[in-house]
């Protein structure tokens, strides 16, 4: 450890203080602190320091989010070969998985951590840990044949457009990874809908049957799969967004660890849960008379919940704004699944509207406790 | 009278070194020292020069705002340094110890004490400084009239020390303190106590005991004024620490300015930890002297707990106000893969991505690492955790960043001082410097609102 020490020390002297390079201090500070936390001590304020820090919060969103990407990367490959009705293993299954998705991962990580990079250096501060979390959640939630400079074009828009242009991490209105996808569904629609482009190499078979449920509803059709297929996930969608019980493992990890607020993902399950029964009850079509149940396990639900409605940036930020911003996410979703055939997909644009709802939620929960105050000042002027 | 009030939000972080119950006295001490900038927002005018002789109990200094309110020497002896920092800013002035009077103050009967009276004695003597003033955290406006005046003898800090042991043998003093500082104010001071157990403070007349429970920060003097009749704009409470409460009982029977300082040596790296007795200022090797430190290492000296003390070098002196020295090792070091979860766990974290929690109540090593660098503010509902106040923490601190005086105002500045932001220091995932940016707000509204 010393000698890696010492040669990384010697690596970054043309970095320091008043040296040729300080200018690009930034990057190379990246890479050493991804091997080493720093030795910099407190110089102002508490003089000891809890052990949480950005970098270990968001790997343990990385973490969270792994059983569902191997499940999405093994499922990839299980919906190609169970299409072509080809006999696949396992392991066949990772493979073909694996050659479409990590390549996805790549382009999003390089194009993504790039423009982060220049504007570190162009701004003068260190390079955030969000985007580690933001480049792995972009390639699982786009369909699997979108082709990769489709994949950096959009990257490349939500790193500038809605992440950068209002000031870098901490500072968007919108979550990245959903304005990606937004990008691409807007731009490209004909690879991001539609019933060709959810399974694997699905353009060269014909006779495919790789609807998701919810574009199939909308479409007025019915529903081949069980209950347990919808919530193992084994049924087309977009890569790692199909298998609600992995992402409720990723759930697990994220409330344990406290990462992820509880607040909204339960406040979500709330909604959507109420709106989903009441339109079970009206039944006018077959959306409105898919069970609440379902709408629960199927499409995006909940692997928007869990990882896209709880980015703390995008979210509510107070408790009781948590509860409000939650409960609205899951009652949109339901209302544009139903009521918009054209998006069959209502949990990206949901959480995408409550993002511009937050701080207008926000704002309410602070102004009653402004409005508390003034209150007390108020009353305390009146007895004196 | 006594009101309980119980804090459920905050954190308890157990540490090694924590001081035994053992009274000593400090070695002698060659110097002392004032700091003003012990005292927030006070610009200092020197009324002594270099090499003059100065009595115990005589002016060093006073507050320029306001000419009455004097900073008075410890010890008598001769002025032997005054040292200057960037524009020529007053850091401290070093008086050395010599044999020399001792300034007396006619104190009158009882009896013909007048509220204006007991000020002036206050101001003339020195011991005004004693009473900090809310909001803001500053020293007391001798022309307010405060709402109220609450002593807390409640410690919630890490280390920090144990009131009842540390005025054991001052119960006549305290009392004497007391009854001065009631004359000062309309209704009886406010005393708060520990809830399991408030000794001898139980029996303290003329108080309305404030009784206490709950971890860190309950003990700040902040969270029990909101906790009990928060502070409204435009209103002023007052607030001592009750070993001062002591210094001004003294004050009162016989007429000298008492300087007496029982501070709690703690920590790591302290070898016999303990609590000694010495006066306000004096050098930090007449109490290591006796405690003996671990100098195999480099260690950080902390006027104050881990969580809102002031650094000061290993030869420096003591602060006016503290009663706890803490010395920890300082923690210059790397840690490789540091920020994996679940790594180094032996580093206390109130963050579930450690399993530093499994460890219980043990008391825990620390150091002064960082942990981590300074990122943008992202994680959110961490902060109102360690936050015990009906105030929004996050929101107030970007209100002070953007310098928005209405915002900060309304969002609860009134009610905090920097200290109540140390836990937040402590804890916060993108190692925001909280303290520091509410002390700035501090500055602003002083400036701009007065």
């Amino acid at each position: 450890m010393n000698f890696l020490r010492n040669k990384l020390d010697d690596l970054k002297r043309p970095f320091g203080k008043g040296q040729k390079w300080e200018r690009y201090a930034p990057a190379i500070n990246a890479f050493d602190t991804f091997l080493f936390v720093p030795n910099h001590t407190t110089y102002t304020g508490a003089h000891i320091r809890d052990a949480v820090d950005l970098k270990r919060t968001m790997v343990t969103v990385i973490i969270a989010l792994m059983p569902a990407l191997i499940y999405g990367i093994y499922n990839t490959g299980y919906q190609h070969f169970i299409q072509t009705g080809e006999a696949f293993s396992f392991l066949d299954a990772f493979i073909h998985g694996s050659w479409k998705i990590i390549p996805m991962i790549i382009v999003s990580y390089v194009v993504g951590l790039t423009i982060e990079f220049i504007f570190a250096v162009y701004r003068g501060h260190e390079v955030n840990e969000g985007y580690l979390v933001t480049g792995l959640l972009i390639p699982m939630i786009m369909p699997v044949d979108i082709p990769l400079w489709m994949v950096a074009i959009s990257v490349a828009f939500s790193v500038l457009i809605a992440k950068e242009a209002f000031g870098g991490t901490g500072m968007n209105i919108l979550n990245p990874a959903l304005t990606a996808r937004a990008f691409a569904f807007f731009a490209y629609p004909t690879y991001m809908s539609g019933n060709k482009v959810w399974v694997s190499e699905a353009s060269n078979i014909d006779g495919i049957s790789g609807e998701t449920i919810l574009g199939n509803l909308a479409a007025g059709g019915n529903v081949n799969y069980s209950f347990f297929e919808m919530f193992q996930g084994s049924i087309p969608g977009s890569i790692a967004e199909t298998s609600a019980l992995y992402v409720l493992i990723g759930a697990a990890i994220l409330i344990i660890t406290g990462v992820g607020s509880w607040r909204i993902m339960l406040g979500s399950v709330i909604g959507a849960a109420i709106v989903g029964f009441l339109f079970n009850l009206w039944g006018a079509n077959a959306l409105m008379s898919f069970s609440w149940v379902n709408h629960l396990v199927v499409g995006g639900f909940a692997f928007g919940v869990v990882f896209m409605a709880t980015d703390p940036v995008s979210a509510a930020q107070t408790n009781k704004g948590k509860w409000v911003y939650g409960i609205l996410v899951g009652v949109f979703c339901i209302l544009i699944r139903v009521f918009n055939p054209a998006y069959p997909e209502g949990v990206m644009l949901a959480i995408l509207l409550m993002n511009v709802f937050a701080p207008t939620i926000d704002h309410y929960v602070i102004q009653a406790n402004i409005n508390k105050r003034k209150k007390r000042w108020a009353s305390a002027l009146k007895t004196a | 009278m006594s009101v309980g009030i119980r804090i459920r939000r905050g954190a308890t972080i157990p540490l090694k070194g924590e001081s035994e119950k053992i009274l000593s006295d400090a070695a002698p001490s060659e110097t002392y020292a004032l700091k003003p900038d012990n005292f927030f927002g006070i610009v200092p005018r020197l009324m002594v020069k270099e090499g003059e002789e100065i009595a115990e109990g005589a002016p060093v200094f006073h507050c320029k705002k306001d000419p009455r309110i004097f900073f008075v020497s410890p010890v008598s002896g001769r002025v032997k340094e005054v040292v200057r920092g960037a524009k020529r800013k007053i850091l401290k002035i070093i008086i050395e110890q010599q044999v020399g009077d001792v300034i007396t103050h006619k104190i009158p009967a009882s009896k013909s004490l007048s509220r204006e009276k007991i000020i002036e004695i206050l101001l003339k003597s020195g011991a005004w400084p004693f009473i900090k003033q809310r909001p803001y955290g500053i020293i007391a406006d001798p022309d307010a009239i405060p709402k109220a005046i609450y002593v807390s003898t409640y410690s919630s800090a890490p280390l920090d020390v144990d009131f009842q042991f540390l005025l054991k043998n001052d119960k006549e003093d305290f009392q004497k303190g007391i009854d001065v500082l009631n004359t000062l104010v309309v209704s009886p001071v406010i005393l708060s106590v520990d809830a399991t157990f408030s000794g001898f403070f139980e029996y303290i007349k003329g108080v309305d005991l404030l009784q206490i429970k709950g971890p860190h920060p309950a003990g700040n003097v902040s969270v029990q004024i909101h906790k009990h009749k928060p502070i409204n704009m435009g209103e002023k409470v007052w607030e001592l620490r009750p070993e001062d409460v002591v210094n001004i009982g003294k004050l009162f029977i016989n007429g000298q300015f008492s300087a007496q300082r029982t501070l709690a040596v703690a920590g790591e790296s302290v070898f016999q930890p303990q609590y000694i007795k010495t006066k306000i200022g004096a050098l930090i090797t007449a109490l290591t002297d006796i405690t003996g430190f671990d100098n195999s290492q480099q260690n950080r000296f902390i006027n104050g707990d881990v969580l809102s003390g002031k650094a000061e070098a290993p030869n420096g002196h003591l602060d006016f106000h503290n009663n706890l020295l803490t010395i920890i090792p300082e923690g210059n070091h790397y840690r490789m893969f540091g920020w994996l979860p679940f790594m180094d766990n032996k580093i206390p974290s109130l963050s579930k991505t450690s399993l530093s929690w499994l460890f219980g109540k043990k008391p825990y090593n620390v150091d002064t690492n960082m942990n981590g660098e300074e990122r943008a503010l992202v994680v959110t509902g961490e902060m109102e955790k360690v936050f015990p106040m009906e105030i929004y923490p996050m929101q107030l601190l970007k209100a002070c960043m953007a310098n928005d005086i209405e915002k900060m105002e309304a969002l609860g500045i009134y009610e905090v001082i920097p200290e109540d932001f140390g836990l937040i220091d402590y804890a916060n995932t993108s190692k925001i410097e909280a303290q520091q940016i509410i002390k700035e707000g501090i500055e602003l509204m002083i400036k701009e609102v007065g």
